[in-house]
């Protein structure tokens, strides 16, 4: 078990190395966010603005528009909407090469509670024309993934859980942003899921296969630009989907491959998510299990659809 | 470029004729603030700024932040006496398919350094210019020109305090104080009270001018020249400046004037133009 924020920190360090004009920009949450040990390595290129979100996002955008690269490192709740206009006008409309990282996505910044936890992040992401939304399932996917993120031209905003989370990937697993990874073929129902309830995700396509069920598991750590492509593949052979996500049902993964589904049209879609409601303080497993975002209800999801 | 007052001066009364001529072409625009900042811009632009017009994206250039994004008129008539636009774009603006969009789009016009229309916004990215300009070991400077209305904006005041933290002498802000915003004179809106004292207090060097009286403008860009802080212009200004019924008028912030009027104005500026 280990947080995405420490795959954030510890990603940025060997970046700074490799890349001179990766700098961060941080809004007095750096200690939280894990930066510190760029900060201590490249001064010169870190930038702290204090508790002033909206002036980090467009100071990065400043910063891009002379050739650097800043990664503005903040949580999921104050990078999605406080300086979500900021994004939308000074970054995306000019298309800047800013990239929006954030730790405490979703409900896991349990013990902080709702004004923390962030479930709305990728589905205002997501409709910025422009924006490159992402969410690592795990220490290595997140690693990797801002890695990609630095090398990809344009604005990336990807999000990180504060609390460890269970391993899925090892260190030699390879991750490209646009495209979802099948972890297991099947043909007769999908699970689809993103960011840190990807290893429930996973415990449930085990269950199900073990029970005989030919279960396909993706994980669509790219919420935008959505792998179009292989869900097309996966919608032509499964008629059906389950999508898994921490975040707010409505706008999230499961919207994208609900739009996809319909689209395409013979598939059936259920969507495990938060359920359109504000967190609370508690154990991540219980804020989890409140919204049904446990391994049992993906299963159970499962095979409802295939009695159907 | 070396250029005497009164050149400055009639290169301000061109920029006021040419940027109303825009906006009446366009039935729409943003007159009173292009009027008011005139003489700023083309101080910065027939003076102080070092640009190559035929290289817009110099990187040895300085840089020009229009932060109250909506006066762009100003500034499209400075970039098209420059030579940075061809002078048969002078009809485009807010067209559809034109480089001349409503607010400054730095993916579509050259000679424009940041996307801005958003108030606030703008100051910020200007701040950033600067930070990375300055430590990646460059000496060219960033001018950011800012509405008084717009210091409503919190963000304006997060970035100036940003660029005092990091001492950045190569940010200079003017601020076009017109004293009148969209809805009415700002006293009413929100009161600014001392702009100056409030940048003063922020650790700018700060300056208070006539910001239509071109020495005064000459004088600050050269006292500029020394700091080792950022700097803060307050420039009192007139909104409308030029065109009697325009100055002073709320209803000119964002209407384009009708045949009859566009003639009266553009007669006066012809007019003052020879003062």
């Amino acid at each position: 078990m280990r947080s995405l924020r420490d795959a954030y920190g510890d990603a940025l360090l060997e970046l700074g190395e490799e890349f001179p004009k990766v700098w961060v920009v941080d809004v007095d949450v750096g200690r939280s966010c894990k930066t510190g040990a760029f900060q201590e390595a490249w001064p010169e290129r870190y930038v702290n603005v204090g508790i002033a979100e909206q002036n980090a996002a467009g100071l990065a955008a400043g910063l891009a528009a002379v050739g650097i690269t800043p990664f503005v490192t903040t949580y999921a709740a104050f990078g999605s909407m406080r300086m979500c206009e900021q994004i939308r006008q000074s970054i995306c409309y000019p298309r800047l090469n800013v990239k929006i990282m954030c730790s405490h996505g979703g409900l896991t910044p349990a013990n902080d509670g709702a004004t923390h936890q962030c479930v709305e992040d990728l589905g205002i992401m997501r409709t910025l024309p422009g924006m490159t939304v992402v969410a690592p399932g795990d220490y290595f996917a997140a690693k990797k993934l801002v890695r990609a993120a630095a090398v990809y031209e344009g604005p990336v905003y990807m999000r990180f859980t504060r609390d460890p989370i269970p391993f899925v990937y090892d260190s030699g697993e390879t991750f490209t942003i646009g495209k979802g990874k099948v972890l297991r073929e099947g043909d007769q129902a999908a699970i689809i899921a993103a960011g840190d309830v990807l290893s429930q995700a996973k415990a449930a396509a085990e269950a199900l296969a073990a029970k005989g069920v030919r279960i396909c598991l993706v994980d669509m750590h790219t919420i935008k630009p959505l792998d179009t492509a292989l869900l097309e593949q996966i919608m032509s052979v499964c008629g059906n989907i389950v999508t898994v996500e921490d975040h707010n049902i409505i706008n999230g993964l499961g919207s994208a491959v609900a739009e996809q589904a319909a689209e395409h049209g013979g598939c059936r879609v259920r969507r495990i998510g938060v359920q359109d409601r504000f967190g609370e303080s508690g154990p991540y497993p219980a804020l989890l299990e409140d919204n049904g975002i446990t391994v049992d209800h993906i299963i159970e999801s499962v095979e409802a659809l295939l009695r159907r | 470029m070396e250029r005497t007052v009164s050149e400055l001066q009639q290169k301000a009364m061109e920029l006021r004729r040419c940027a109303l001529w825009m906006i009446y072409a366009a039935q729409s625009g943003h007159p009173g603030g292009s009027l008011s900042a005139a003489d700023i811009v083309a101080a910065l632009y027939f003076r102080e700024l070092r640009l190559r017009p035929e290289e817009p994206q110099w990187p040895e250039r300085d840089r020009f932040v229009l932060s109250k994004g909506h006066v762009c008129p100003i500034q499209y008539a400075a970039l098209l006496l420059r030579g940075f636009l061809s002078p048969e774009e002078k009809g485009t603006l807010r067209k559809k398919g034109s480089r001349l969009q409503g607010h400054p789009d730095m993916k579509r016009t050259p000679g424009i350094d940041i996307s801005t229309g958003s108030l606030g916004q703008g100051v910020s990215c200007a701040v950033g210019m600067a930070l990375g300009l300055r430590r990646q070991g460059s000496r060219v400077r960033v001018f950011c020109l800012a509405g008084d209305g717009e210091c409503n904006e919190g963000q304006v005041w997060e970035a100036v305090e940003t660029a005092v933290k990091y001492r950045l002498s190569n940010f200079i802000l003017f601020v076009d104080q017109n004293g009148l915003q969209n809805d009415g004179p700002c006293e009413e809106i929100m009161p600014p009270q001392s702009l100056a004292e409030k940048f003063r207090s922020f650790g700018c060097r700060t300056y208070e001018i006539d910001g239509h009286a071109m020495e005064e403008i000459l004088a600050v860009l050269d006292a500029a020249q020394d700091s080792d802080v950022p700097v803060a212009v307050v420039a009192h200004t007139v909104k409308g400046k030029g065109v009697s019924f325009m100055e002073h008028a709320v209803k000119w912030h964002g209407t384009a004037p009708n045949e009859e009027e566009f003639r009266l104005a553009m007669t006066e500026l012809e007019r003052g133009a020879v003062r």
